[in-house]
């Protein structure tokens, strides 16, 4: 089964299966040496650039700000959840996400 | 590669949108196949129709582009009719009410909770009303925007009315021009005031005088009595995204009746080689910065007009005042001389929002002391025109006008905010309701020097900008921060914005400032600016003084007795006023008829 995967409205929210499912204006914890110094990027989505799966993992590239220290900049590729069965559940918001690849 | 939405547009777009949109409408919300949701909403944008954000599915917010913010008689009350009967859902805001209607910064209006079922009804009363939704957004001609006046303003170099109107006509529903790689916002102003803000639209005419049909320039000393009047071009402004820009000069003037033609060039040029692999970078401002004035000029002249371009005539933009910061007429509020000697009246609209009844009610006063005319700023403030002077001290009595004030506190007349997270994907934080409460502590708690009677604070959920902020005295940005560890919603505050002659975008010097410390940072501010500026001084030009950490300096963010109940998360409602506010008690789509 194919997952169609969108990134609309200038970024605002991922569609899966034509259905909205991530949003921006979340706070995410990254472990993103990348994109500041501190041990954890405690990251404001404010646009997410793009979207693709991997498996059954949905991954997105979004740029954000820091609330920590105020560096900005786009991610690598976060996963942000699943697919199965062309059903998307999110990762849990408050766990620490890693860049994939 | 090309993007879906460049996909989606090659298949279905412009006017053939609005069968399928009118079968959905009949068929139901459930109508529209599962798999084509994210195309038909892309789609329907094209006729004015925005689906509203995550948890409120099935709502859509609804845009009426009104040329130059001009609603002739009757109209006002056609959309206070509309309003009140089709612009209710189950969220119901706490300032506002059930029913209301938006005026925006580009002088259109939006309403919000419309259902997919009602929308022929509503296409069809707009319609017998002369108003219209088409291209309110989506990738075309936007809505042209000018000095709402036009045609009236005591203050006038060219009535530019005539020529918005023939712009409307020839490129609303125009299929060469329908489907350009994103939204083309043009501004054409006649007067000197720079009211038209033309500076920050992709397309700018401006009132300039040209000496024409061989003779010297315009710019010579003594010729001014051949000048004709036309209006100056300059391309690719834009607010949105961290990359704000200034229109660029291209050095033309245009004769009034060659604007069609010089605008349609450019749009056909935007059209032809504006970004469409990526949405990012497609506005035409990136192509004026690829590019160059110059080659615009020339890829113009050369491909797309057929008739030699003139250069540029002399403005008169040393006079411009409107949102500048400084001199008279910072706005179009208040009782202003008409040429034919009656008076406007500029009322301040608090964050553009007017309940139903509300509107209505301005509808008839607009009959019964004018010519029932009303028009729209980019202020986010009405006007009413024709008002004679022997009607004018009882209109300025009538009950209405004390919360609509054609005179009121330089706080409540300064806000403009955009809609933020009560509707809006793409925003970060609560912005209306929020900017109320500052307007209305800041007037009750804040003083400004005596001679200062204008101060200019824009609030706007994320950096798409709708709100203007970039050219404000205090320009005010979404964002969050931790306070006490939890997450709470929070602003960049930026300083030093505005219009005029040589315009500005504010300095962005103090970021993530909590929500609730944000009224106090602004009276400390307010307060240093008082002690320390020069006599006579602008805000604007006091904030030019300093470097940036001498600002943030100023700013000092306080917690004081404001308080702010949307602090937390309102992105994570359904609808931040709601009792029930979680995302798991979101109204069900709506149920057809
Ligand atoms: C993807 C989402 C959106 C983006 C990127 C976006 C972007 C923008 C931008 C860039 C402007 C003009 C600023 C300038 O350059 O001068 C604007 C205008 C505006 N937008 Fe949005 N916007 C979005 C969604 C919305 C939504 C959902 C609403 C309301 C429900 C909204 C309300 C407004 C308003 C009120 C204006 C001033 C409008 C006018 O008359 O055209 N926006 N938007
Ligand atoms: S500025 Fe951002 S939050 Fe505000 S209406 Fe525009 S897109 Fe939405
Ligand atoms: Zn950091």
């Amino acid at each position: 089964m194919t997952t169609r995967l969108r990134v609309l409205d200038d970024g605002a929210w991922i569609s899966v299966n034509d259905g909205r499912e991530v949003r921006v204006s979340e706070l995410w914890r990254l472990d993103a040496p990348e994109l500041c110094e501190c041990a954890l990027t405690d990251l404001v989505v404010e646009n997410f650039q793009s979207v693709g799966v991997d498996g059954s993992t949905v991954e997105v590239r979004a740029y954000g700000q820091c609330i920590a220290c105020g560096a900005t900049g786009t991610t690598g590729w976060i996963p942000v959840g699943r697919v199965r069965g062309g059903e998307f559940t999110e990762l849990d918001r408050s766990a620490v996400r890693r860049v994939r690849r | 590669m090309p993007t879906d939405v460049e996909n989606w547009k090659s298949e279905v777009y412009g006017n053939e949108i609005r069968d399928r949109l009118f079968e959905f409408a009949e068929e139901g919300f459930d109508s529209i196949p599962d798999d084509e949701r994210d195309a038909w909403f892309e789609r329907f944008k094209w006729w004015g129709l925005y689906h509203q954000r995550n948890g409120q599915e099935g709502y859509f917010m609804m845009r009426i582009g009104t040329p130059n913010g001009v609603l002739e008689p009757g109209q006002l009350r056609t959309v206070g009719e509309i309003a009140d009967e089709y612009a209710r859902g189950p969220g119901v805001n706490p300032i506002f009410g059930g029913a209301y209607a938006d005026f925006t910064t580009r002088q259109s209006i939006q309403l919000h909770w419309i259902e997919l079922s009602d929308v022929p009804a509503i296409f069809e009363k707009l319609e017998e009303n002369g108003l219209s939704t088409q291209q309110a957004c989506g990738d075309s001609w936007r809505n042209i925007v000018g000095n709402p006046v036009a045609g009236k303003d005591g203050q006038e170099v060219i009535d530019a009315w005539p020529v918005i109107s023939e712009l409307n006509e020839t490129f609303k529903g125009n299929d060469d021009h329908a489907n350009l790689p994103r939204k083309w916002k043009v501004s054409v102003t006649g007067s000197a005031d720079g009211s038209g803000q033309g500076d920050i639209n992709d397309l700018a005419f401006e009132p300039a005088y040209k000496a024409v049909g061989g003779g010297s320039g315009g710019d010579g000393a003594g010729g001014e009595t051949e000048d004709t009047v036309g209006f100056n071009v300059r391309v690719g402004g834009g607010l949105a995204r961290n990359e704000p820009r200034f229109a660029r000069d291209i050095d033309v003037w245009v004769p009034p009746d060659r604007v069609p033609d010089v605008a349609g060039g450019l749009s056909a040029l935007f059209r032809d080689y504006g970004d469409r692999e990526d949405r990012y970078n497609a506005r035409v401002k990136f192509l004026v910065d690829e590019w160059g004035a110059d080659e615009v000029r020339e890829t113009l002249q050369e491909e797309y007009v057929d008739f030699e371009l003139e250069t540029a005539g002399r403005d008169v933009r040393e006079e411009y005042t409107y949102n500048a910061g400084e001199g008279e007429r910072n706005d179009l509020i208040g009782v202003h001389d008409q040429k034919n000697g009656e008076n406007f009246v500029g009322l301040n609209v608090l964050v553009g929002r007017m309940g139903a009844d509300d509107v209505l009610e301005l509808a008839d006063l607009a009959e019964e002391y004018g010519s029932g005319e009303v028009r729209l700023s980019q202020r986010q403030n009405v006007v009413v025109t024709d008002v004679p002077d022997d009607a004018l001290d009882e209109f300025l009595d009538e009950p209405l006008l004390d919360h609509y004030s054609p005179s009121p506190s330089p706080f409540m007349r300064g806000s403009v905010a955009c809609t933020g997270t009560e509707f809006c994907s793409l925003s970060i934080v609560e912005t209306k309701n929020r900017q109320v409460r500052f307007a209305r502590w800041l007037k009750a708690n804040v003083d400004l020097p005596d001679d200062v009677d204008e101060f200019h604070i824009h609030l706007s959920g994320c950096t798409a900008s709708c709100a203007q902020p970039q050219i404000a005295d205090v320009s005010l940005r979404g964002m969050k921060t931790r306070k006490d560890g939890d997450p709470v919603e929070a602003l960049d505050v930026g300083l030093g914005g505005g219009l005029g002659e040589d315009p500005q975008f504010a300095r962005w010097v103090t970021q993530r400032v909590p929500v609730d410390e944000v009224p106090g940072a602004l009276a400390n501010l307010v307060e240093s600016f008082a002690a320390e500026r020069d006599e006579g001084e602008s805000f604007r030009a006091f904030v030019a003084r300093y470097d940036d950490d001498e600002l943030d300096a100023l700013v000092e963010p306080e917690e004081t007795d404001y308080e702010d109940p949307m602090m937390h998360n309102t992105k994570r409602t359904w609808y931040p006023y709601a009792e029930d506010d979680a995302m798991e008690d979101a109204p069900p789509t709506p149920a057809d008829d």
